[in-house]
């Protein structure tokens, strides 16, 4: 084989036939051609469509009863992964919680955030692009 | 007599403050620098003046200029900027963005050299530093080359097949700071011409929201970079569609290469920018002599003509490729390097050297082109150049 041939893009193949990526609601085939050109996102929203919790590799507890409802975690959380419910605390939203730890340093009660190693991350879903 | 308002005396730096006047760009991000200063400064006056309502924004340094353009055009509008050498030495990261986010920028280069020893005058080093950036680059022989071609980088750039930033290229001092005669359009044909710039999609595109600037991995990342590179393979056909309308309207008719008594020519010299107007005083009068010289100028040195440069010079004897600055390291320099691969591509490779002149500002004359051409003959007739590399007008021997 040339080393022409070795490095040329691959012929175009029915769409039918490969994968297609989709990414908000856009979709296109997956070809380099057909691509947002520029590596622009050509939609809004599509972070909600990475799982940044699988980054993670402690993820923090929470304990309602230890809970005081100061809203520390909610204020230091640089991810807005404190879920809250009329002006409570009731949780972490474990599919963009990174396991930064901010929450259980800045807690003032004890037991009411506590880190422990995490197995279970999500794993990162469909990139933005 | 009938006094033609279209014929006008300016400096090359005038004419392009003219250009960039009548496209009316949205925004023009603008930082002082040798010799491009003239040119935005003259500009800035048009402003002041009322004559254009273009955004000027005053930056603190090139990078920030590059990067104010690069903004604003995202957001949709018309954007463009100027500088030279250093200066575009600091735009340089920038530049990359530019391109790789494909925002038709247009941007005038006054070509300086980039030291050091520190020098202000003419050479291609600030341009070549810049051929892999991803910009379509045309270089001006002449202030009316460089008017031209400021009107049609707009268009060229802003084409929806090429989206891609374009560099119009004219030589520092010598084209920039001396008072031609050229032709110039009015107002409303250029206004015309560059027609209303709408993008499809851009950050104020409040229906559609989208991003600029996402981290792009390597499972995306190449495949993006394929696309650039076929936009500016691609992008000849459309610039030869500009070119074609903006003939129509001007009466002057621009190629990626222009030839010069090339038909019947067994020497060949090839030159970016200025130094062609007196290439040409030179191939006439040893043409008188009997030497079959001729010249290819290279207009569109980015994407490089590859195949119309291979046809050019197939049938000659003898090619002389002559570069305004260095390629510290490479065998040739980087214009001799572009016609070198070409040449492998083409059908034939004659005979071929590099010669480097003018670096710093250094005058080439028309005798200094005479020499150049009695050498090329000789190596037309023994075929072997005396060295890869000759240098044009040094102190002394060139040994």
């Amino acid at each position: 084989m040339t080393v022409e041939k070795r490095h040329a893009i691959q012929p175009y193949v029915d769409p039918g036939q490969r994968g297609t990526h989709t990414a908000g609601g856009w979709r296109w085939q997956d070809r380099w051609r057909d691509l947002p050109p520029g590596g622009t996102v050509p939609v809004g929203g599509t972070s909600t469509h990475y799982l940044t919790g699988g980054w993670r590799s402690d993820r923090p507890v929470f304990d309602a009863n230890a809970c005081s409802h100061c809203l520390l975690c909610w204020v230091f959380c640089p991810d807005a992964a404190i879920e809250l419910d009329d002006g409570k605390v009731t949780g972490v939203a474990y599919d963009y919680c990174k396991g930064c730890g901010i929450c259980a340093y800045e807690c003032p009660k004890q037991g009411a955030m506590t880190m422990e190693p995490d197995t279970t991350a999500p794993d990162n879903g469909e990139a933005a692009i | 007599m009938k006094r033609d308002s279209s014929r006008v005396a300016l400096t090359g730096n005038e004419a392009g403050a003219l250009a960039m006047k009548q496209v009316r760009p949205d925004v023009v991000a603008g930082y002082p620098i040798t010799p491009q200063t003239e040119l935005m400064q003259q500009f800035a006056k048009y402003v002041a003046d009322g004559d254009v309502a273009t955004d000027l924004v005053l930056v603190e340094s090139e990078h920030s200029a590059m990067s104010a353009v690069i903004g604003a055009s995202a957001t949709g509008v018309r954007a463009m900027t100027a500088t030279s050498a250093n200066g575009l030495a600091l735009m340089w990261e920038m530049l990359y963005i530019a391109a790789g986010y494909r925002l038709p920028i247009s941007t005038m280069l006054v070509s300086r050299s980039l030291g050091g020893p520190i020098n202000i005058h003419c050479d291609h080093s600030d341009a070549m530093g810049m051929r892999d950036t991803g910009w379509i680059m045309l270089f001006a022989e002449t202030a009316q080359e460089a008017y031209d071609n400021g009107i049609m980088a707009t268009r060229i750039a802003e084409h929806d097949s090429v989206r891609t930033p374009v560099m119009t290229v004219q030589d520092g001092f010598i084209t920039s700071h001396t008072t031609q005669v050229l032709s110039v359009l009015t107002d409303d044909q250029v206004t015309r011409f560059v027609g209303v710039y709408r993008p499809e999609r851009s950050l104020s595109n409040f229906e559609q929201p989208m991003t600029y600037g996402s981290i792009v991995l390597p499972d995306y990342y190449m495949d993006i970079k394929r696309q650039q590179a076929d936009a500016m393979v691609n992008a000849p056909r459309f610039i030869d569609q500009v070119s074609e309308e903006y003939a129509e309207l001007s009466g002057r008719r621009y190629d990626p290469i222009e030839l010069y008594r090339m038909d019947d020519a067994q020497v060949a010299l090839v030159v970016l920018g200025s130094a062609a107007g007196t290439a040409k005083d030179a191939i006439d009068i040893m043409r008188e002599r009997g030497v079959a010289v001729g010249l290819l100028k290279v207009r569109m040195f980015r994407p490089f003509p590859h195949v119309e440069v291979a046809e050019a010079l197939s049938r000659t004897r003898a090619i002389c490729v002559m570069d305004r600055s260095l390629a510290m390291g490479a065998p040739m320099g980087a214009l001799a390097q572009d016609v070198a691969t070409s040449l492998v591509t083409g059908r034939r490779v004659p005979p071929m050297y590099n010669a480097v002149y003018g670096l710093g500002g250094r005058d080439i004359t028309i005798e200094d082109f005479q020499g150049v051409i009695e050498e090329a003959a000789e190596v037309a007739v023994t075929g072997a150049p005396k060295a890869a590399v000759r240098y044009v007008g040094l102190r002394g021997n060139e040994e």
